[in-house]
């Protein structure tokens, strides 16, 4: 195929094809085997300094937080994040200084709420690289190359603009219409976390309302992480195992922690913690106020539980579960 | 709008009226976080009771009862049509199912290109923005895409984006087509706190519809770095109604997250 432009964005988490088959079968096991860990065992067994990491969800939705904080907790250093909108849990690892590379479809903001002040700090001080640029859906489709085992897949956006030019991508003319096309690269992210509903003890997955792009993710990590708010039977999988988007043999590791999305939403259960996400908007608009919130979110205390005690404990979990219902108003306390 | 403190209603209202009439009943569209998302809302429980909102995070057809703060929590798929994924309303997207894609944007051209990456150079930014998000895909599939930019301005349009993050004409007529994108899409109408855009059919640079009540016509020349198509014949944008207005501040924002207080 005769190649048109090449961006110029670095290449992150590809791996050859073949390569990654070899991996597969020698790492990971097709056998039903319990996988439950905790949070520590799991970072410290699966995160290594310099892995090219990704998180499920989207945004502030349905995100590993207490894996994020243990990962602040144990000092990771020289991480790259794939974000694929990352935002909140993007935020703070770049914030704290354990994430220095991106690779941006959407970084650095939080929606509605506004820009982050963290992030773009170390972004723009040179802190921290933005290694390329791609689009939601060509993250996704990155994801999707890699779980479909191919080098890469094409498609019909980022042509023509400077988010192509600086992303890892090449334009080829297609064999069959003629017409130039854009071939994202596949990624295997090194380590990927996933919040999920419910799952069994084997990793057998259940994520209620929208996937985003976790069928995908799941699929092609090289180790998967699975939280999860509660652990059921594998039984109740069986029953209605068209329910399963995420199967036990992708599976690397489960972590039970419920409101384990927290200050993040978790669909059908818990809303935004929108005083929480407010607090951290204020206070890391400097270097300083970022560690006086490690020091006391994270570093003080040991395990999620005590984490949400100090973030209103039953009362406020309450609310937010009354808040997702629609049963309890909307506050912004971001908002100026 | 010049004379602000005379009017009813303010900016961002107006805004989301305006973004909502360009909408049409039994048609779909890929909304943006927003004021994209605000007008579709309000499209939706006025003239457009059946129009498809799509989110790029997987939601389909929600009926929308208050504002979401983000395109990926419960409001986009509630009492909706089905909660999927990205991969699923993308490829949708991209085979051609979405007839408009609503997005906002920082800066823009002439030819309807938006930047939401950087202010500045790439790699040594002054300001970071967030990126494209699922803008460069919606703008590349949508048949025809919708930009809001509330702050027009000579800062604002520009002659030449600093980043180019998301597809509108690119150079000039044929240069979609010629990069790959698919055919027949494009930029189809730009609005802004002055006026309503839409794009010269011949050298696809951006054209005046109508200017909004109370602006002159030298408030949008002068407001842009770049020369705007000012046809012979142009209109005065409508107004919302009290209707419109008590549906904004009542049902879909009452906060004021959005179009403020």
């Amino acid at each position: 195929m005769e190649i048109l432009h090449e961006g110029k964005g670095e290449l992150i988490g590809w791996h050859d094809p073949d390569e990654n088959r070899e991996y597969v079968l020698k790492n990971k096991s097709r056998e039903l085997k319990d996988k439950t860990m905790t949070a520590k065992e799991v970072v410290t067994k699966f995160v290594k300094d310099g892995n090219f990491i990704a998180s499920g969800g989207f945004g502030h939705i349905r995100v590993s937080m207490n894996i994020i904080y243990e990962i602040i907790r144990q000092k990771k250093r020289n991480l790259v994040m794939a974000g694929k909108t990352a935002v909140h849990d993007l935020d703070l690892l770049v914030g704290t200084g354990c994430v220095n590379k991106v690779e941006v479809a959407y970084s650095f903001g939080h929606e509605l709420r506004g820009l982050s002040p963290a992030s773009r700090r170390m972004v723009e001080s040179g802190k921290c690289k933005v290694s390329g640029e791609i689009s939601n859906s060509g993250y996704q489709w990155r994801f999707l190359a890699g779980m479909m085992g191919l080098p890469f897949i094409p498609s019909r956006n980022l042509l023509g603009t400077d988010t192509g030019k600086y992303s890892s991508c090449k334009v080829v003319k297609d064999p069959f219409s003629g017409k130039p096309i854009n071939l994202i690269p596949a990624a295997y992210p090194d380590v990927a976390f996933i919040h999920v509903h419910r799952c069994d003890n084997y990793g057998n997955c259940q994520i209620d309302g929208i996937l985003v792009e976790d069928f995908e993710l799941a699929r092609c990590a090289r180790k998967l992480i699975i939280t999860t708010e509660e652990i059921i039977d594998n039984d109740e999988i069986r029953r209605e195992p068209w329910r399963t988007t995420i199967p036990f043999y992708v599976v690397d590791a489960v972590v039970e922690q419920p409101f384990g999305s927290h200050p993040c939403e978790m669909h059908g259960m818990y809303f935004f913690d929108e005083e929480h996400i407010a607090e951290w908007l204020d206070i890391s608009r400097t270097d300083e106020g970022v560690q006086k919130y490690a020091e006391k979110y994270i570093d003080s205390v040991n395990e999620f539980d005590d984490y949400l005690e100090l973030c209103g404990g039953i009362k406020k979990l309450n609310f937010l579960k009354r808040r997702e219902a629609l049963r309890a108003p909307l506050i912004t306390p971001w908002r100026k | 709008m010049s004379n602000n403190e005379t009017k009813k209603y303010n900016m961002r209202e107006f805004l989301a009226f305006t973004g909502a009439s360009v909408l049409e009943d039994g048609k779909c569209v890929f909304v943006g976080t927003g004021l994209p998302m605000i007008a579709g809302i309000l499209a939706q429980k006025t003239h457009a009771p059946h129009l498809l909102i799509i989110f790029e995070a997987g939601g389909v057809g929600p009926i929308l009862t208050e504002l979401p703060i983000s395109v990926g929590q419960e409001l986009t798929f509630h009492k909706g049509i089905t909660a999927t994924s990205m991969h699923d309303v993308m490829s949708s997207c991209q085979a051609g199912f979405v007839d408009y894609g609503f997005l906002g944007g920082a800066q823009m051209d002439m030819y309807g290109n938006i930047n939401t990456t950087c202010i500045g150079d790439h790699d040594h930014p002054k300001t970071r923005l967030p990126g494209s998000g699922g803008a460069n895909d919606i703008a590349s599939f949508a048949h025809k895409t919708i930009l809001i930019i509330g702050g027009q301005s000579k800062r604002t349009f520009v002659n030449k984006v600093d980043f180019l993050t998301t597809p509108g004409y690119l150079d000039g007529p044929g240069a979609r087509e010629k990069a790959g994108l698919p055919q027949g899409t494009g930029p189809h109408r730009v609005i802004t706190q002055l006026a309503i855009f839409g794009f010269d059919d011949k050298t696809k640079r951006l054209k005046l519809i109508s200017i909004h009540p109370g602006v002159t016509l030298e408030e949008v020349k002068d407001n842009c770095s770049f020369d705007i198509i000012i046809p012979e014949k142009y209109g005065i944008s409508a107004e919302p109604t009290d209707k419109d207005l008590d549906i904004l501040r009542t049902q879909i924002d009452p906060t004021g997250m959005m179009i403020g207080k």
